[in-house]
């Protein structure tokens, strides 16, 4: 039994707001509690019977009392006994939300004395909704689906629960807009009301045949929870809107092949035709701790043939959901049909890696012969190397529009806070402004990711800043006069040349954004850039930044980082650093842009080479009391910015 | 009489040292699952506890592991909501009172988001969000206690002590999962 100083005596000295008391008092757990001692064996000794009889009685009653012991010890807590104090550290009273194995910081906030004290009011979590990102009205959201441009609107479909903030019951929600930005809510166009999907409405796609009909293909799980692939097709194909749907009634087309885990084949893709006329699509799986990806042929996706070998597989990443294929050209400035391929195209091959909420993606070639896709980089593979976003941002899908020729990502972005929040404010999730998806031709090993450019119609009020200086260890107030829940940012950044040249060998090796201490830890060259949905005092901050390092023989690396460790006073927020390295070329000015819309941000550097999505809960820095700043944190390199801030309209969501 | 009084002492010895018998070996009883199982969790021998109470663990997969964790979670979450009707008749001062309702809404939070969506992620198949739920469940158990800082001694810590430990648990075990 562990000796253990009773904790509770310490909890009532403790200042701090944050400290949990560790004692605590385990549950029926015999091997914790010795109580039971072998009883004294020296009664087995013949003794004259005037020192045996109190000797037995004595005796007997230990024996008795050890009985009662034993007997009763699961059913009364000991309190001598408490668990080891591993939780004294503040840094582990807010967990991560997302795997700890990603190394994210778990910096708690340290309120200052007289700090509200933590509660969300109805005004802070009404300010929460966003202005101009797709949410429906109210309720759950998770997966985007089916997205696709029909008959002259855009579609898009999503997972939703109708009866409450939290996942569950799901169905598929729906929306349409004739530019991205502003949509009409339609009705659900699918409910968990088949045994074939009573279990979940799940993820899904489209796809247009040659003769422009559409139809969908989408997860179901069943009454015994199998996953399974089914398939639907609009009611009224002359409908533009897509309001009703049929779902086919020989479903399930598809179950789980031999070999594949019934709950390990879900979220099936865009279907493309194959040299041979077939259609293909691909849906992601899992064989013991490889992900892997499964390939189907279909003439008429109600009968489907397995091909051979998987398109491809990567060990120790676990499930692959939501899977994609596409192409890119590396040689002209547009998107490419989902069935493209040829000499000036690449394809990505991106997942969504259930073990850790992040989105993947590799480039590589796909060989439409043999089904088969090859990494450029297989010590960058898909699920080990880049992520679309260096955020929240998961079970990202494309789709080609073929009005415009682009290729448009869509990607669920959840809350980091509490579910007692989301559940107290009536909603939870949101989505990402689609992006466009261009190979970039600059690196050769990025895609660019950058928002619809229809979300530049938002723009109202503009200031511009030209060349503000901040010095070493300086804030500048940016006086923008509006509001500043909802604006557009774009920025350029130039380090004093002096400084970067003549530095030497900075933390080259060690930095990287989640372990760093965010924007509080000063290098030479960095960090700089941008506070937003920061209060006059930066109480509340939410900085966005560069951070430069350089190693002995010059070589520099760019770090560009969302620090949320300071975004708020609530404890019940995520607080994590997200951030990566982005690739920066000879000449090329840094540059950022940030779409702030309550508590959602989107950062882009150097034109969407590395992505961050974010959500911020404040509890002061809101409506009037928020501002932006310019702020330079390094300790050698003066920094000048240009920016041009606009504040950004709502774009309403009509019933 | 001596000799009455020796057998009687003899099998109370007896008994006695079968109880710690068996005692120990429930332990070695464990099924290995269960054993390894929890020893990729933060508490080790709370998750053994925890496990051993359901006679289900005997014959479970992961999956069913998971639940049952789970269940402790739901269980205690009831106790803490138990705990806050009981403490509440007191009269206590405005501060107290505000506290505790906060720890009534992130309990019933628990309950009707946390839990559901763990037993729901876990038997339709999709364990990323059980694992969420039980994160959030850690979380308000957390903040339910940290209602009570700088305003007095928290009613609830035992409490909220056991659903933060026994979520951690379930988090660990649903990561098996992913």
């Amino acid at each position: 039994m562990q000796k253990m100083a009773f904790p509770g005596r310490h909890a009532l000295h403790e200042p701090s707001h944050s400290h949990i008391p560790s004692s605590y008092a385990p549950l029926l757990d015999p091997a914790t509690t010795s109580a039971f001692e072998a009883p004294d064996r020296q009664c087995r000794r013949r003794r004259s019977s005037v020192v045996a009889l109190p000797l037995m009685a004595v005796l007997l009653v230990v024996a008795l009392f050890s009985v009662v012991a034993l007997v009763t010890n699961g059913n009364k807590p000991n309190p001598m006994v408490s668990t080891p104090p591993e939780s004294q550290q503040p840094e582990n009273m807010i967990p991560s939300r997302r795997g700890e194995t990603e190394g994210v910081s778990l910096k708690s906030f340290r309120p200052l004395l007289g700090a509200p004290k933590y509660s969300w009011t109805k005004k802070l979590l009404a300010w929460q909704k966003t202005g101009f990102h797709f949410q429906p009205k109210k309720n759950w959201m998770n997966d985007p689906n089916g997205p696709v441009f029909y008959k002259g609107w855009y579609h898009f479909f999503y997972q939703y629960n109708p009866y409450g903030a939290v996942w569950g019951n799901i169905a598929w929600g729906h929306a349409v807009s004739r530019d991205l930005i502003h949509w009409r809510h339609l009705p659900m166009a699918m409910v968990p009301d088949d045994w074939y999907d009573i279990n979940g409405v799940w993820t899904g796609s489209a796809t247009i045949l040659e003769d422009g009909r559409l139809v969908m293909l989408y997860t179901g799980s069943t009454n015994e929870s199998v996953q399974v692939q089914n398939l639907a097709y609009p009611a009224d194909p002359l409908d533009p809107l897509l309001v009703d749907w049929v779902k086919y009634p020989g479903n399930p087309v598809l179950v789980p092949p031999p070999g594949i885990g019934s709950k390990d084949f879900r979220d099936p893709t865009t279907a493309w035709l194959t040299p041979q006329g077939k259609w293909r699509f691909i849906i992601g799986s899992k064989l013991n701790k490889t992900g892997i990806s499964l390939v189907y042929d279909t003439k008429d996706f109600k009968t489907y043939e397995l091909l051979n070998g998987l398109l491809h597989s990567v060990p120790g990443t676990g499930m692959w959901e939501c899977v994609d294929i596409f192409p890119v050209s590396k040689i002209v400035e547009n998107g490419l049909d989902t069935g493209e391929n040829g000499p000036g195209v690449k394809h990505v091959v991106k997942t969504s890696l259930d073990d850790d909420r992040n989105d993947y993606y590799a480039l590589g070639t796909y060989d439409g012969e043999t089904g088969k896709w090859i990494p450029d980089d297989p010590i960058n593979d898909v699920g080990i190397g880049l992520r679309y976003d260096y955020g929240i941002f998961y079970a990202s899908k494309t789709f080609y529009d073929q009005e415009k020729k682009r290729r448009v990502l869509w990607g669920w972005i959840k809350e980091t806070d509490s579910e007692n929040a989301d559940i107290q404010k009536g909603w939870a999730s949101v989505q990402a402004i689609p992006r466009t998806i261009l190979f970039d031709k600059k690196t050769g090993t990025n895609i660019l990711q950058w928002p619809v450019e229809e979300v530049e119609r938002l723009r109202m009020s503009k200031k511009v800043f030209d060349k503000v200086e901040a010095k070493p260890g300086s804030i500048v107030p940016l006086h923008v006069g509006f509001a500043t829940s909802q604006l557009d940012i774009v920025a350029e950044f130039e380090v004093d040349k002096v400084a970067l040249e003549s530095i030497n060998d900075t933390d080259h090796t060690t930095y990287s954004c989640p372990t760093s201490h965010g924007a509080a830890q000063r290098g030479a060259l960095g960090p700089f850039g941008l506070l937003v949905h920061t209060d006059n005092h930066q109480t509340e901050q939410t900085p966005v930044y560069f951070y430069i390092s350089k190693d002995t023989e010059g070589n520099f690396k760019t770090f560009f980082c969302a620090d949320h460790s300071r975004s708020s006073e609530a404890i019940d927020v995520d607080k994590a650093i997200y951030g990566s390295t982005v690739p920066v070329l000879e000449g090329e000015k840094l540059s950022m842009r940030i779409l702030v819309d309550h508590s959602i941000i989107e950062s882009f550097a150097q034109g969407g080479r590395t992505c961050i999505t974010s959500r911020i809960y404040p509890m002061r820095a809101v409506y009037e009391n928020a501002g932006i700043f310019l702020f330079n944190n390094a300790t050698d390199a003066t920094i000048t910015a240009s920016l041009h801030i606009w504040q950004m309209s709502s774009a309403y969501a009509h019933s | 009489m001596m000799k009455i009084l020796i057998s009687v002492i003899l099998l109370i010895i007896m008994v006695v040292q079968t109880y710690a018998e068996s005692a120990s070996a429930s332990q070695n009883k464990d099924p290995p699952l269960v054993v390894s199982t929890c020893k990729n969790t933060p508490h080790y021998r709370l998750c053994l506890a925890v496990l051993r109470r359901s006679p289900r663990s005997a014959k479970a997969d992961v999956w069913e592991l998971a639940l049952i964790a789970v269940g402790a979670v739901k269980t205690e979450a009831e106790r803490a909501m138990d705990a806050i009707k009981k403490v509440r008749k007191g009269g206590e001062g405005k501060e107290v009172a505000a506290a505790l309702k906060q720890c009534e809404e992130v309990y019933d939070a628990v309950l009707e988001g946390d839990v559901q969506e763990a037993e729901e992620g876990l038997k339709l198949g999709d364990p990323k969000f059980a694992e969420n739920g039980m994160a959030d469940a850690v979380v308000e158990a957390d903040s339910c206690e940290g209602g009570f800082a700088g305003v007095g001694k928290s009613p609830l810590s035992r409490v909220n002590s056991a659903v933060h430990d026994i979520a951690e648990v379930a988090r660990a075990i649903i990561r098996n999962l992913l």
